[in-house]
C-alpha cells in the first residue's frame, strides 16, 4: 500500500527534499550556466519542468487510486487520489504560474496558444473541477464515487487533449523529443544534469508532501464523523 | 435481447415525455437561437461574421444548447424518483445508460437539425450541398458530447451543486470534440472533402469509442445509492 508506505517514510522524504531542493537551487544559481539566447530568464525552466512532471505524476496517481477505490471500495485509496489531486493542482498552478513568466521574457507574450500551454491549462480546469465535484456531493461517500469516476475520464482524456490541440494550427505530429521549453534536445551536459537533479528534488518534496497530506485528510474525516456523532447524540 | 429492450423502453420513455411536456427541446431550441444572435453581435459589427468564425458558432451554440438538454435529461429523473425507479428494477445499469444516452443523442440531433437551417438563413450561408458530410460530424460530435455528458450528467444531478456542475465538468473533458468537431466543420464548410479531414475523424471516433466504454464501465458506480 503506497501511502502507509508514504506516511511511514515522510519525516525520510521531507528532510531529503529539503536537502535536494537547497541543492538544485545552488546547482540553478551557480553550476548551470546561463543560456545564449534566452539568458538568465531560462532558469526558470528548471522549477517549470519539474513542476510539469509532478503535476503529470500526481494525476497518474488520481487515475491508480480512483480505479484501485472503485475496484476494491477501500477509502484509503480514496484518500490516496484525493490528496494526490489537490497536489496536482497546486503544482499545475505552478506550472501555469513559471510559464508565463519565462514567456513574457523570450516569446514577449504572456501566453500563446502553444499545445503544451493549452493542455495544461485545460487539464488545471478538469482537475479543479474534480475538486469541485467533490466539494459539492451529497456525503464523503458518495464524493469518493464521483471523484473516482471523473478521475478516470480526465487521465483517459489526457492523450486525446493532446493530440487535439496539438493539431488544432495544422502542427501535424512533429515529435517533440526535447526536454520542456527549450529547442531540440540538444541540452548542455550542466544544465541537463541540474534539471535531473531538481525532477528528483521536485519528485521528493511531492512524495514528502503527499506523505503528510493523506494523515491529515484521515484525520480530517474522523474529525468530521466524530463531530456528525456528537450533534446527533445531543439532539 | 432483453438488455436491448430496456434500453429501447427507456429511449421510448424518454421521448414519450418530451412529447407531452415539449419543456425540453422548446427551451433548446430557444436558447440554441439566443446564442446565435448573441454571437453575431460578438463577432464584430461586419454585416455578418467572417466565414472562418462559422464552425464555432455552430459548436458553441450546439454544445452550450446540449448542455441545457443533458442537465434535464436526469434532474426530471431525480425529481421524480424515476432513478430510484429503474436502479431498483431488475434491468443492467448499463441499459439504463445506454438508453438515456440515446435520448439524450437524439434530443441534441433533433435540436441541431432545426438550428442548422435557421443558422443557415441568419447567416446565409449554403449548407445544403454539404449535408452528408456535415451530418456525419454531427453525429461523431454529438455521440462523445452525449456519452461524456450522460455520465457526469448522472452525477452533477445528484450533487449539491445540481445543474451549475455541469458545465464545469463536461466543458474541459469535452474539449477534444469540441476541437475535432469544429475543425472537421470547418473543413466541410469550406468545400473540402471529408477525405482530408481522415485524422480528425479518427480523433473523434477514437473519443467517442474510448470514452463509450468508460461510461459504460463507471456508469454502475455513479447511480448506485
Amino acid at each position: 500500500m503506497i501511502s502507509r508506505a508514504l506516511e511511514g517514510w515522510s519525516r525520510g522524504l521531507a528532510a531529503a527534499a529539503a536537502v535536494l531542493m537547497v541543492l538544485a537551487v545552488l546547482a540553478v544559481a551557480l553550476y548551470a550556466p546561463i543560456e545564449r539566447e534566452q539568458g538568465l530568464p531560462q532558469k526558470i525552466f528548471y522549477l517549470h519542468v519539474p513542476s510539469a512532471w509532478v503535476m503529470f505524476l500526481a494525476f497518474f496517481f488520481v487515475f491508480i487510486g480512483s480505479v484501485r477505490y472503485l475496484w476494491k471500495k477501500d477509502p484509503a485509496w480514496d484518500t490516496f487520489a484525493y490528496c494526490c489531486a489537490e497536489l496536482g493542482v497546486l503544482f499545475c498552478t505552478l506550472v501555469l504560474a513559471t510559464g508565463p513568466v519565462w514567456g513574457k521574457a523570450t516569446w514577449g507574450a504572456w501566453w500563446t496558444w502553444d499545445p503544451r500551454l493549452t493542455l495544461t491549462l485545460i487539464l488545471w480546469l478538469i482537475y479543479s473541477g474534480y475538486l469541485i465535484l467533490r466539494a459539492s456531493a451529497a456525503s464523503e461517500e458518495q464524493a469518493a464515487r464521483f471523484g473516482a469516476v471523473l478521475g478516470i475520464v480526465g487521465f483517459a482524456d489526457v492523450p486525446l487533449i493532446h493530440f487535439s490541440v496539438l493539431w488544432w494550427r495544422g502542427m501535424h505530429p512533429a515529435p517533440v523529443i526535447g526536454l520542456g521549453g527549450v529547442q531540440g534536445g540538444g541540452l548542455h551536459p550542466a544544465m541537463l544534469y541540474t534539471l535531473l537533479l531538481s525532477l528528483v528534488a521536485f519528485t521528493a518534496l511531492f512524495l514528502s508532501l503527499l506523505g503528510l497530506r493523506i494523515p491529515l485528510r484521515r484525520a480530517e474525516m474522523e474529525m468530521r464523523d466524530v463531530r456528525r456523532l456528537s450533534t446527533f447524540t445531543q439532539t | 435481447m432483453k438488455f436491448l429492450l430496456t434500453t429501447g423502453a427507456i429511449v421510448r420513455k424518454d421521448i414519450l415525455l418530451e412529447f407531452r411536456t415539449k419543456e425540453l427541446l422548446v427551451s433548446m431550441l430557444l436558447f440554441a437561437l439566443l446564442i446565435l444572435v448573441i454571437l453575431n453581435f460578438a463577432l464584430g459589427t461586419g454585416s455578418a461574421p467572417a466565414e472562418g468564425a462559422l464552425p464555432g458558432v455552430l459548436w458553441v451554440t450546439f454544445t452550450f444548447a446540449g448542455v441545457l438538454g443533458l442537465n434535464r435529461s436526469f434532474l426530471t429523473e431525480h425529481e421524480s424518483g424515476g432513478l430510484h425507479g429503474m436502479v431498483l428494477a431488475p434491468v443492467d445499469c448499463e441499459a439504463i445508460y445506454l438508453g438515456k444516452m440515446l435520448a439524450n443523442f437524439i434530443f441534441m440531433g433533433v435540436a441541431e437539425a432545426i438550428v442548422l437551417p435557421i443558422f443557415a438563413v441568419l447567416f446565409n450561408f449554403p449548407i445544403l450541398g454539404r449535408l452528408p458530410a456535415l451530418l456525419m460530424v454531427l453525429a461523431l460530435g454529438n455521440l462523445g458530447f452525449t456519452a461524456v455528458g450522460t455520465l457526469l450528467s448522472a452525477m452533477a444531478a445528484s450533487s449539491r451543486m445540481r445543474e451549475v456542475l455541469l458545465p464545469i465538468i463536461l466543458f474541459p473533458t469535452a474539449i477534444p470534440v469540441i476541437v475535432g468537431a469544429v475543425n472537421v466543420t470547418g473543413r466541410v464548410l469550406a468545400g473540402e472533402p471529408l477525405a482530408h479531414s481522415v485524422p480528425w475523424l479518427k480523433l473523434l471516433g477514437a473519443y467517442d469509442t474510448i470514452f463509450l466504454v468508460v461510461a459504460i464501465l463507471v456508469f454502475g458506480y455513479v447511480i448506485e445509492e
